[in-house]
């Protein structure tokens, strides 16, 4: 059953042939089976799993009505606070901390009866593109346990990769939903800036920071949006608007007469091989399933990197300030005489990893008196150029495509010491992220000269998330019935799986 | 050698700036709902906003901005049709998130005046303080410096911070720079946080109490030689708490930036704390190397823009400006300017004038409010609007004392119960047994008593030696302790011993 | 562009609050080059009269209700505090202004 897509097990449950508690304790049977090699999760919660399983089940028994996912297990990325679950987003600066309220997503989830079976591993504070960055240790990525399984939520994707859980949360802010979605093969959305509730997600980029389903299929990851989305008081980005009707746009995969627009600037130079030809048979597919692909240009997509590597670090300079030593957390060099000035000082240094300390250091720069003009203020300004470029996209096509990365999972440790090429990873997904838009990953085929999956990105105009799901569930019936099975069939077995 | 106030302003001009921080009187604070209430137990009025959790993510109180926008209008400015917040970033243990949450380069209201009057030999003398924004802010924690000598920050092993007070909305009205006052600058500091205060009050959107912190002033100030076109350095004092202080910091501060100048020192820019008990500032932290506050737009807040139909609707509900509602009710009531003055200075307008709309004689109701209820208050160390004795209470008082119920006497001692705490006049009357003897055989029998006590004094009296009459009515009143009404007592006595009783 | 030099990155981490060791300092000041020299791109396309957009969403005026609602219990607020006393957040000693 963990193999199966997470509206099949909701369906099993519903028509009786298995419980939440049976479903979850394979899931965390899969876990302890196999989380050694993966590292997908930073804490594992088998007690509140299992009973939030067994409320499901009794509800059920009592004949209540449930939700559609009500049952289904989850992993939660550890950027998402959960009442008195330990919440580190990867940092050691918040290891031990319990936080005392949930955040929106999680109380949603928890109403709609979906199972938390515990925190996945991810970069600290979200900055990274291949989970190293976790001082809890890297992820590991299914497909070649070598291999990184993107980042920063790559606890998220590797455990849905893994079979440890069907469903997942993410969070993207330059691409950390999506691009960990196309390095394991799964399906990674993010939602319109503003969609859902960032209330309780431990800020990296607050203008940036969007959360959003990770699943295996289309379907899952629409019905788990549903779920998410929606207007929130305690979030004042939040839009107060209906949520798409992204599960009837996912379970009707219709792309008749749709216009599909290829990102001129988000294809060529730089992109792997194999990437390139799986994402040109997606685009033939598409094609062929009734859509007019035409070509789009968005010339200042070239400075959406840079203009991310300032936005990014001011407001996470920022963001990160509150972790002092004085409320929370852990607390470094409390001696007789010292000062909370070098508390302080000594437990960011200690607590804080390398990117940490880099991004901050960069953002400290960028917003100080005298360069603010030169680097965030410039940042500011090629923002409203990107979003001007995807208005007249959007003129000419209903949703853009593009590969999600321009490579394959790389190898653990190959590019830890560079910074900057870790950074071009997320060159085509952090347009999306400047402009607020949504865009989504999926499985499109392994490379053929690596044998590793590839990610295909749709975006489409803010509010209009549904068009992603029809996209995206159209491209995925093209390929399933090329493949006669889903992409993660092919995956080698891990040891010690039953 | 220390200078005189004179000597001082016969060479220089001070220049001043005075900065207002207002703690607004929402229920809820500025970006979350928790309470706001003064003087709870320490972080109970907390949750993950106020104590800058991870995760958690500020939502502006609609109120704050009407209030803000209220005193934008109130002060003459111009209510920006775009406004933001932006972060201020510092660190600071009381500052839960380490940065402030405080409007920058796009502030609600701009360019504003208030005009103040002052009392001078030379006559009541105008100026106007030009205000150059109002903007909303967070306020911090409060610390508690645990160990050290005196409880303060230097030489304190460590502190207890407490939160309830983070968050609470923050109005701060800045000044431009006011020149010109010459020899009444502390004067013009003083009438203008005083007219300030007046006017906040009379908005209704905070407490304004400068002793619970919920108005505090920075004064700034500088001197330049007279005539001279270039500003002086200057300083700004902070924790001056109440309207005295003003005008003894910004005199302090002239007559100590005077000392410096004229001994060919500079005076270093920086932060100064008003010593309460001395009237003198002490240095606090330099500003030589000034801060990097990093300020940027708040990305988790949206722009507040309000609309012409939002401020027009607000401006609607402006009450009548203090300056003129003071005019207004001085020619009502018939007031003359001193006791105006006094009643002003006491803080009685708003309680004479509540007991006054209850019906109450507008001279009597003064006269209880300044007289003896000021009297009390001063003796507990409050105002008089925080004696247990209201608006309503007196007016049935000055009521009772006029249809001949109580004597002002006793009326003396049912206000005295009431601030005790005995209850409503009613049952203070009843409980002290206050009640005015008027049946009058009975204070014929006690006439009759004293004469028959008193047969020669009667006698005098009968002579025509009316003087003599005081000791009679006060055995008649000893009596009747005190409960009869001492002029019709008189009046019964000379009619009874054939005198002419006017 | 401009290099920064281990004082430049000392003052940031001053600022910031990161007490940095001076190997650190020194690796963290040629890697900032590297980085800020690619992020300097932004200012070949910034020119005047682009407005700048610190926000995606065009939203204006979100307010809540001056309502007040529960807080966390003084146990709940505290529970994560590395040290605390008398229902307090217990702090070192705090050099700087008085507040
Ligand atoms: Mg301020
Ligand atoms: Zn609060």
């Amino acid at each position: 059953m963990i193999t199966h897509a997470a509206h099949e097990m909701a369906s099993a449950m519903q028509a009786g042939e298995i419980t939440s508690v049976e479903l979850t304790q394979a899931h965390l049977d899969r876990i302890s089976a196999v989380d050694s090699q993966v590292h997908a999760f930073l804490h594992v919660d088998t007690e509140g799993a299992l009973s939030q399983a067994k409320s499901v089940d009794d509800a059920r028994a009592r004949g209540e009505k449930v939700g559609p996912l009500a049952g289904v297990p989850l992993a939660l990325k550890d950027v998402m606070v959960q009442k008195g679950i330990p919440t580190t987003a990867g940092s050691k600066i918040l290891e031990g901390w319990r936080p005392p309220y949930d955040a929106t997503v999680v109380s949603k989830m928890k109403s709609a009866g979906i199972v938390i079976l515990g925190k996945t591993n991810m970069d600290e504070f979200a900055m990274g593109s291949s989970t190293e960055n976790s001082a809890y240790g890297p992820t590991h990525n299914p497909w070649d346990l070598t291999r990184i399984p993107g980042g920063s939520g790559g606890g998220s994707s590797a455990s849905l990769a893994a079979f440890q859980a069907p469903l997942a949360i993410g969070t993207d802010t330059g691409g950390s939903i999506r691009q960990p979605a196309a390095v394991t093969g799964t399906v990674g959305v993010k939602p319109t800036y503003g969609g859902v509730s960032r209330y309780g997600l431990i800020a990296f980029s607050s203008s940036l920071d969007q959360a959003g389903p990770c699943a295996r299929t289309v379907l899952d990851a629409a019905l788990l949006h549903e779920v998410i989305a929606g207007h929130d008081i305690h979030d004042a980005t939040s839009i107060d608007a209906p949520v798409p009707q992204v599960v009837q746009a996912a379970r009707s995969g219709d792309v008749k007469g749709m216009k599909i627009g290829v990102v001129k600037e988000l294809n060529g130079d730089g992109y792997q091989a194999g990437v390139r030809s799986r994402f040109e048979e997606s685009l033939e597919l598409l094609a062929k399933a009734g859509a007019e692909i035409v070509e789009v240009s968005c010339p200042n997509f070239e400075y959406a990197l840079a203009a991310y590597y300032l936005i990014a670090p001011s407001e996470c300079s920022s963001n990160l300030a509150r972790f002092d030593a004085m409320r929370y957390g852990i607390r470094v060099g409390d001696e007789d005489g010292a000062s909370a000035e070098s508390v302080m000082n000594l437990t960011r240094e200690v607590g804080f990893g390398r990117e940490v300390k880099r991004r901050i250091i960069l953002g400290t720069y960028a917003l100080s008196s005298g360069y603010f003009d030169a680097y965030y203020g410039s940042a500011q300004k090629v923002r409203t150029l990107i979003m001007q470029d995807f208005n007249s996209a959007f003129g000419k096509a209903d949703v853009l495509v593009s590969p999600t990365c321009p490579t394959t999972a790389f190898k653990i440790g190959e590019k830890a010491n560079d910074p900057l090429a870790m950074y071009l990873n997320d060159i085509a997904t952090i347009p999306v992220n400047m402009a607020g838009i949504g865009g989504m990953s999926l499985p499109c085929g392994l490379a053929p000269e690596d044998g590793l999956p590839v990610g295909f990105q749709v975006m489409a105009p803010a509010m209009q998330d549904q068009r992603m799901y029809s996209v995206g569930a159209a491209l995925e019936a093209s390929l399933l019935s090329q493949w006669g099975a889903p992409l993660l069939s092919q995956i080698p077995a891990l040891a010690g799986a039953k | 050698m220390s200078l005189t106030y004179e000597d001082v302003i016969a060479k220089y001009e001070p220049v001043l700036g005075l900065e207002v921080h207002v703690e607004l009187n929402t229920h809820s604070k500025m970006f979350c709902g928790c309470s706001t209430i003064f003087g709870g137990e320490p972080n109970t009025q907390t949750c993950p906003v106020c104590l800058g959790m991870p995760g958690a993510l500020p939502v502006v109180n609609e109120k704050a901005i009407e209030s803000s926008i209220l005193i934008g209008l109130a002060l003459n400015c111009s209510i920006a049709p775009f406004s933001r917040f932006s972060r201020k970033n510092y660190f600071y243990p009381d500052m839960p998130k380490n940065f402030q949450i405080s409007q920058y380069d796009e502030p609600i209201c701009v360019n504003g005046y208030l005009d103040v009057e002052i009392d001078t030999d030379e006559g009541i003398k105008k100026f106007r303080v030009e205000i150059e924004r109002v903007h909303m802010e967070e306020d911090t924690g409060k610390s508690l410096h645990v160990g050290g000598a005196t409880g303060r920050i230097h030489g304190a092993d460590y502190s207890l911070l407490d939160y309830n007070r983070a968050g609470i909305p923050l109005v701060e009205i800045v000044t431009k720079i006011v020149p010109g006052t010459g020899k009444y600058a502390p004067e013009v500091a003083k009438a203008y946080v005083a007219e300030l205060r007046d006017i906040l009050r009379s908005l209704g959107v905070s407490d304004v109490r400068m002793e619970q912190g919920s108005l505090r002033c920075d004064a700034n100030v500088s001197l330049r030689l007279i005539g001279a076109e270039t500003l002086g350095t200057r300083s700004e004092t902070k924790n001056v708490n109440s309207l005295r202080s003003v005008e003894r910091a910004v005199r302090g501060e002239m007559i100590r930036h005077a000392e410096l100048l004229n001994k060919g020192e500079r005076v270093v820019q920086e932060t100064r704390h008003f010593q309460e008990e001395s009237g003198l500032t002490r240095s606090g932290r330099s500003k030589e190397q000034a801060e990097d506050y990093r300020y940027f737009p708040e990305p988790d807040l949206v722009p507040v823009a309000p609309d012409a139909a939002w401020i027009e609707t607000l401006r609607a509900t402006l009450p009548e400006q203090p300056t003129l509602r003071r005019k207004r009710l001085q020619t009502e009531w018939s007031v003359p300017d001193k006791e105006m003055a006094a009643m002003i200075n006491a803080d009685a307008l708003d309680i004479v004038e509540a007991t006054v709309k209850l019906g109450a004689d507008p001279t009597r109701a003064r006269g209880w409010w300044i007289g003896e209820s000021s009297r009390f208050a001063k003796e507990q160390g409050i105002t008089i609007a925080d004696l247990s004795i209201s608006p309503t209470d007196v007016a049935q008082i000055v009521a009772l004392v006029a249809n001949g119920e109580l004597t002002d006497k006793l009326a003396r001692q049912v206000v005295e119960g009431v601030i005790a705490g005995e209850g409503a006049p009613a049952s203070v009357i009843e409980s002290r047994g206050l009640k005015v003897v008027s049946d009058e055989s009975a204070l014929m029998a006690a006439i009759e008593r004293a004469i028959a006590a008193q047969p020669e004094t009667a006698e005098k009296i009968r002579n025509g030696h009316i003087p003599a009459a005081g000791a009679l009515i006060g055995a008649v009143m000893k009596e009747t302790k005190g409960q009869a009404d001492a002029a019709r007592v008189r009046e019964l006595l000379l009619g009874h011993l054939g005198q002419p009783t006017t | 562009m401009s290099t920064l030099s281990r004082s430049d990155v000392a003052h940031l981490a001053r600022l910031a609050r990161i007490d940095m060791t001076d190997p650190e300092l020194d690796s963290l000041a040629s890697e900032l080059d590297v980085i800020l020299e690619a992020v300097a791109r932004v200012q070949e396309v910034a020119t005047p009269d682009i407005v700048p957009t610190s926000h995606p969403l065009p939203l204006r005026n979100v307010t809540r209700p001056d309502v007040v609602v529960p807080s966390l219990s003084p146990e709940a607020a505290l529970s994560g505090a590395p040290a605390s006393e008398e229902q307090r957040f217990r702090v070192p000693q705090i050099l700087g202004e008085e507040a």
